[in-house]
């Protein structure tokens, strides 16, 4: 074994984010805004419970049904918003004829919805929290001087950084579960973890409407799939921003443009797919747990390989950039 | 010399864009000697401090530090080296133990005793557990001293170590460094851009301006065979500084105001020059020796060149 040894450098990294206290700030957000949404939440059962007297799913999911119909049938809808609803649409009635509630009432289903929702901004910028200053914090407190002074190589001290990064990823998914369960639980109950859940709708731009790959899995393994897919997206963005605070040594430029690329994506993906080409940002591969829900992607073409592969390309162009500059540059 | 030097530089220069930082110096450092690397502002010195611990990557030219070339064989190198670059650098939202032990863990064979060692040689005991934050800067030169010492470095290096210390805590500094040098045998290399310092502390020196190293002597060498600083306050100082120019007594002779001229030159002349300044009819009111500062020094050894 190399002394000094990788897990000791890791052990380094972490004490200086830990007495910085980035994490427990990141979670009492979490709190925060759960805690918000729990609330929000709390209202519409209560509002739902009082207009229909009762809480059947089945009578709102027809609603909802009646609803995509009679905005399909008004004319002078927009052909994109168009096939959005009628895969809503048929996706909606598939649940229905299969009796199965899409919205198990439950802090499992909160935590689908969280992390459906949040896989794009809020995880990626909780992260970001974390780690935009890991290189360019010290840089600014002159450390960096004394840290490549000492007999590890720099590869070694980037690479400590990185898994790092990896390892906070996997402590924020950890918290976004907990702490969402914890308190959603509070007005939803806590069970529902096998509730089943459809997957596997097949949502082309045109529109078709495929059964033949959709299954039902126990919402444990749906949660599974939707934090794996979330840590995937969140240690992508900790990597590009690992990159940039390299090679920015300003850490409050450095989380302007992370902020930057987050908020570019989630614009470009909203305007729509004129601009073909635009698939292979990485910022337009976030919404991954938009292929577990079957919801038509951004841009023709995109699949969960498919934003895997730009996303893996993207990580190791800004992992490489990121070494390169990092072993080679004179430090000041 | 049969002992091998512990620091060796070839021909080390460092341009950075078009501008030549370092100019092709060289020099070697002995074990059991501390070396004073002198020069004024913005001569080089923390520039070729950062080559000698790997910061910045030398345009030509070799280092070597135990016989371990600084790029090729890096971590050796560094393991037998410690250093301040600078300012004592350390994470202030630490506890000044918790750097040490953080430095700890880049390091081979350093332990928890090896930790507590540092920490009583530098005499901060009462303090350690605390935030580095809280330090007052002569704590923090001391927590940095420790994390330079804490891998047994066969080469230490520290750059102006005695900004901003009091005077007492410069003597101290200097009591520091000379008993670790008796009892364990390293090399030393301070910079500093005073003289009188450099002349207490350093058995040899380095003189170093505008990326050049000037020259390189003991400092009794340095500081005593030199001419002392003479001025010279005359009416006609016009006349005055030709016939002192031309004397060979006098190794440079520049005019300071309307009436003052500062000359390098042999002391024990003086009164023949002052009596070739009477003969042709100067009338000189005082006759003053300067004590020798670095700048009369660097005039004298680069012949008028001045401190920028
Ligand atoms: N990153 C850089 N880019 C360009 N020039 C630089 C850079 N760093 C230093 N210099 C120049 O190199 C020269 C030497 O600087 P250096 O810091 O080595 O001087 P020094 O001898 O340590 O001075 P001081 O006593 O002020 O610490 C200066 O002229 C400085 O302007
Ligand atoms: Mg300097």
């Amino acid at each position: 074994m190399s002394n000094p040894n990788m897990l000791g450098l890791i052990r380094n990294e972490v004490m200086k984010i830990a007495s910085k206290k980035r994490l427990p700030i990141v979670i009492l957000i979490l709190v925060i805004l759960v805690s918000m949404f729990t609330y929000a939440q709390y209202r519409e059962i209560q509002e739902k419970i009082e207009k229909q007297g009762t809480l059947d799913w089945r009578v709102e999911l027809q609603q909802e049904i009646v609803d995509r119909q009679n905005r399909l049938a008004s004319s002078g809808i927009q052909n994109d918003f168009r096939q959005f609803l009628e895969f809503d649409l048929k996706q909606k009635q598939y649940y229905l004829d299969n009796d199965i509630n899409p919205n198990y009432p439950g802090a499992p289903t909160f935590i689908r919805i969280f992390f459906s929702q949040g896989i794009t901004l809020v995880l990626p910028l909780f992260i970001i929290i974390i780690m935009a200053d890991i290189v360019s914090g010290e840089y600014n407190d002159g450390t960096i001087k004394t840290l490549l002074s000492r007999p590890v190589r720099r590869w070694r001290i980037l690479m400590a950084k990185w898994l790092t990064v990896l390892l906070y990823t996997s402590m924020l998914m950890a918290a976004t579960v907990i702490v969402c369960y914890g308190i959603s639980g509070i007005v939803l109950g806590y069970d529902g973890w096998t509730a089943p859940i459809l997957t596997g709708f097949q949502a082309s731009a045109t529109g078709e409407f495929a059964t033949e790959y959709i299954h039902t899995l126990p919402m444990w393994k749906y949660l599974l799939m939707s934090a794996g897919l979330a840590w995937v997206v969140t240690a992508v963005v900790g990597t590009i921003s690992l990159m940039i605070s390299v090679l920015v040594k300003n850490t409050a430029t450095g989380i302007g443009s992370m902020m930057a690329v987050l908020i570019a994506g989630t614009l470009l993906s909203s305007l729509g797919s004129s601009w073909t080409s635009s698939k292979y940002l990485v910022n337009l591969n976030f919404d991954l747990i938009n292929y577990l829900e079957g919801q038509a992607p951004p841009i023709e073409g995109m699949s969960l390989p498919f934003s895997l592969t730009v996303l893996g390309v993207w990580t190791a162009g800004c992992l490489a950039v990121a070494f390169w500059n990092f072993t080679q540059k004179d430090m000041y | 010399m049969s002992v091998k030097p512990t620091v060796q530089l070839e021909n080390v220069t460092k341009i950075i864009g078009k501008k030549t930082i370092i100019n092709n110096i060289s020099f070697d450092i002995y074990p059991g000697e501390v070396f004073g690397f002198l020069g004024p502002n913005g001569a080089g010195k923390t520039t070729t401090i950062r080559m000698l611990v790997g910061l910045i990557k030398p345009t030509s030219g070799k280092i070597h530090i135990c016989g371990f070339d600084v790029r090729k064989h890096f971590v050796q190198a560094m393991q037998r080296l410690g250093s301040i670059v600078e300012n004592p650098e350390l994470y202030k939202y630490l506890s000044g133990r918790e750097n040490l032990q953080m430095f700890a863990r880049m390091l081979p064979g350093v332990d928890d005793e090896r930790i507590q060692e540092v920490i009583d040689l530098v005499d901060l005991t009462a303090r350690i557990d605390d935030h580095v934050r809280t330090y007052s800067l002569g704590m923090r030169q001391r927590l940095g001293i420790a994390q330079a010492l804490l891998g047994r470095p066969d080469v230490l290096i520290l750059d102006e170590p005695t900004n901003g210390l009091d005077p007492m805590g410069i003597k101290d500094l200097r009591l520091f460094i000379r008993k670790l040098v008796d009892e364990t045998g390293l090399s030393v290399l301070v910079s500093s851009h005073i003289l009188s310092e450099i002349e207490l502390l350093a058995d040899r020196v380095a003189i170093m301006s505008h990326g050049k190293i000037v020259k390189v002597g003991s400092v009794s060498d340095l500081v005593g065979a030199q001419s002392a600083g003479v001025d010279w306050r005359v009416r006609d100082s016009f006349r005055a500084l030709s016939i002192l120019q031309e004397s060979p007594h006098v190794q440079a002779a520049e005019l300071y105001d309307d009436h003052t001229i500062h000359t390098l030159m042999d002391e024990s002349k003086t009164s023949i020059l002052n009596e070739a300044l009477m003969k042709a009819g100067i009338e000189v009111w005082t006759i003053e020796r300067k004590v020798q500062t670095l700048e009369d020094l660097f005039i004298s050894l680069t012949g008028g060149d001045h401190i920028v």
